[in-house]
């Protein structure tokens, strides 16, 4: 049996979503965050294209 | 030959000169005035303030640039603006004071025939009792001499938390009516990040004190997002990152008073709190530089170009409504000002319409709500109109060719959670357009496919490679006209 480690009462921290360890390891995934660079790149491009008169 | 005047040589001042200076060459005069020896790429000076970057890792000398280009630089602030001239002068004028050390203290007028008011704001620390370096209560990372102000203290604090103390550090906005959320949310994660790499995170409580009503709001009333198969608020992911990073959040406050080691604030339901700290990275608000104007019988019509606040007033449509009456079509698009048609203002120098976040007052009457952003991509979007408007009206045309609306336009926020380029993350968060327009976009004001956020090594490069180039850019070193403004 698990050891029981909350039993606080309710916190600011208790609600908020937490990342996973697959997202978190996503996040600095060399391979993932170069495709994610690209993608970042090209909606920048078209954010600022559409900003530009 | 036309003569424009350019107050100010921050990220949109020094825009309009760049273009202008692409577009006019030599054959008409440009002159810049600014009371500070250097421009200052100003989103890096986060970086800055926890040690990760020098001073002169984010600033360049202007007068060097200026000379090598032929434009007039004149290391000066601007008091004053004479629209139709004086009594002894035909022309529009600015009266300067030289900050340069040489000259300090000299006035001078500067004739013009098109102006641009690229002022910035004044950091107003006056507005908090006890807020700021000067008063020495609280640092901030505004310039690059603060940040490495900010920086000093923050050392002291890993050297104590290094010896065993437990210390809090309080990061966020020192006023309810601040803005800049962005620049200490990125700051907060940044020293976050050096605390962990100090090994003495366990010791720090961090928390995080803001005038939003909830976290991402960033006083752009927050944005929706795609994500995960929801369209969530921004305030999910803000909320998320901080208990990922064991960081407290105090938000709907108005700071009032800061104290060496107590901060006191009230909260939007009307109730007064005390905060203690020990080191306290606090952004103050904003207001305009405190410039004036007169006609030319040498009458005060300061009220007449500027707002209360400081900032010049422009093509807005100021008319008092109430919130549910505001529109995006009340923002500007041409930044000229009413009844000066060779007068712009741009950047954080012009007076927006309104509030973008949804206007609240505490239980005490206490404003509490962001005022709006008008730095970083923004800027140099209005900057560009204005600088096309202007080679075109001094090559015949009636009126201003160009617009910039931040109703028509996006913004990009990269914001660093720690520098490293193989572990280092960042979030990375896009809006189109900055001023929610709910009659184009009726449920969420905006574009949903061009307004995302995500948090990645990825952000953490385009934050790297923004800050080199832009500074390359701004340095207007070969090839400078290819990059994206």
């Amino acid at each position: 049996m698990s050891k029981v480690i909350n039993r606080d009462p309710y916190e600011q921290a208790f609600y908020p979503p937490r990342p996973t360890w697959f997202t978190r390891y996503m996040r600095t995934s060399l391979l993932w965050q170069f495709v994610r660079f690209i993608a970042i790149n090209v909606k920048m491009l078209k954010l600022m294209a559409r900003s530009h008169d | 030959m036309a003569r424009i005047v350019i107050l100010g040589a921050g990220i949109s001042g020094h825009t309009v000169a760049r273009y202008l200076h692409r577009w006019l060459g030599r054959q008409h005069e440009i002159v810049v005035v600014s009371p500070n020896a250097k421009w200052n790429w100003i989103p890096s000076n986060i970086w800055v303030g926890v040690g990760q970057m020098t001073e002169d890792d984010v600033t360049f000398e202007l007068a060097k640039l200026y000379s090598r280009i032929g434009v007039d630089f004149r290391q000066a602030r601007a008091l004053s603006i004479h629209p139709e001239g004086s009594a002894d002068s035909a022309s529009p004028f600015v009266t300067i004071e030289y900050t340069l050390p040489a000259k300090a203290g000299q006035t001078d007028t500067v004739a013009y025939d098109y102006l641009v008011n690229a002022t910035g704001p004044k950091l107003n620390f006056g507005a908090t009792e006890g807020l700021g370096p000067d008063a020495g209560n609280t640092v901030s990372v505004c310039t690059a001499t603060h940040a490495l102000h900010a920086n000093e203290k923050l050392q002291e604090v890993i050297a104590a938390l290094k010896a065993g103390a437990k210390k809090t550090l309080v990061v966020g906005t020192g006023h309810g009516t601040c803005t800049c959320q962005g620049a200490a949310f990125e700051y907060i994660y940044n020293v976050d990040h050096v605390l962990r790499e100090a090994g003495v995170r366990d010791n720090a409580r961090i928390v995080w004190i803001s005038n939003e009503y909830e976290l991402g709001d960033f006083g752009m009333g927050g944005v929706h997002i795609r994500r995960g198969g929801y369209i969530t608020n921004g305030k999910t992911f803000a909320e998320s990152l901080m208990v990922e990073r064991g960081i407290e959040w105090i938000t709907r406050a108005h700071v009032k008073k800061v104290e060496p080691g107590r901060i006191h604030y009230e909260l939007l339901d009307g109730t007064f709190h005390e905060q203690e700290f020990d080191f306290a990275m606090l952004i103050p608000p904003f207001a305009g530089v405190g410039l004036k104007a007169f006609d030319k019988a040498g009458e005060d019509i300061t009220a007449k170009m500027f707002a209360p606040s400081g900032f010049m007033r422009v093509d807005a449509d100021y008319t008092a409504r109430p919130y549910a009456e505001w529109s995006a079509a009340d923002w500007p698009n041409t930044y000229q000002t009413p009844g000066y048609r060779n007068i712009f203002a741009v950047g954080i120098a012009f007076a927006p319409p309104h509030l973008i976040s949804k206007p609240m007052q505490s239980a005490n009457g206490t404003p509490i709500n962001p005022a709006p952003p008008r730095t970083g991509m923004p800027s140099a979007a209005m900057a560009i109109a204005v600088a096309k408007s202007i080679r075109d009206m001094i090559n015949g045309a009636d009126k201003p060719t160009h617009t910039a609306s931040m109703a028509k336009m996006g913004a990009a926020c990269v914001a660093s959670t720690g520098s490293h380029l193989l572990h280092g993350t960042a979030v990375t968060m896009t809006v189109f357009p900055v001023v929610p327009d709910y009659e184009k976009y009726p449920e969420y004001g905006r574009d949903i496919h061009l307004t995302f956020g995500e948090i990645g090594l990825a952000g953490h490069w385009m934050k790297s490679m923004l800050h080199y180039t832009f500074i390359y850019q701004a340095k207007m070193l070969p090839g400078w006209k290819l990059l994206p403004d």
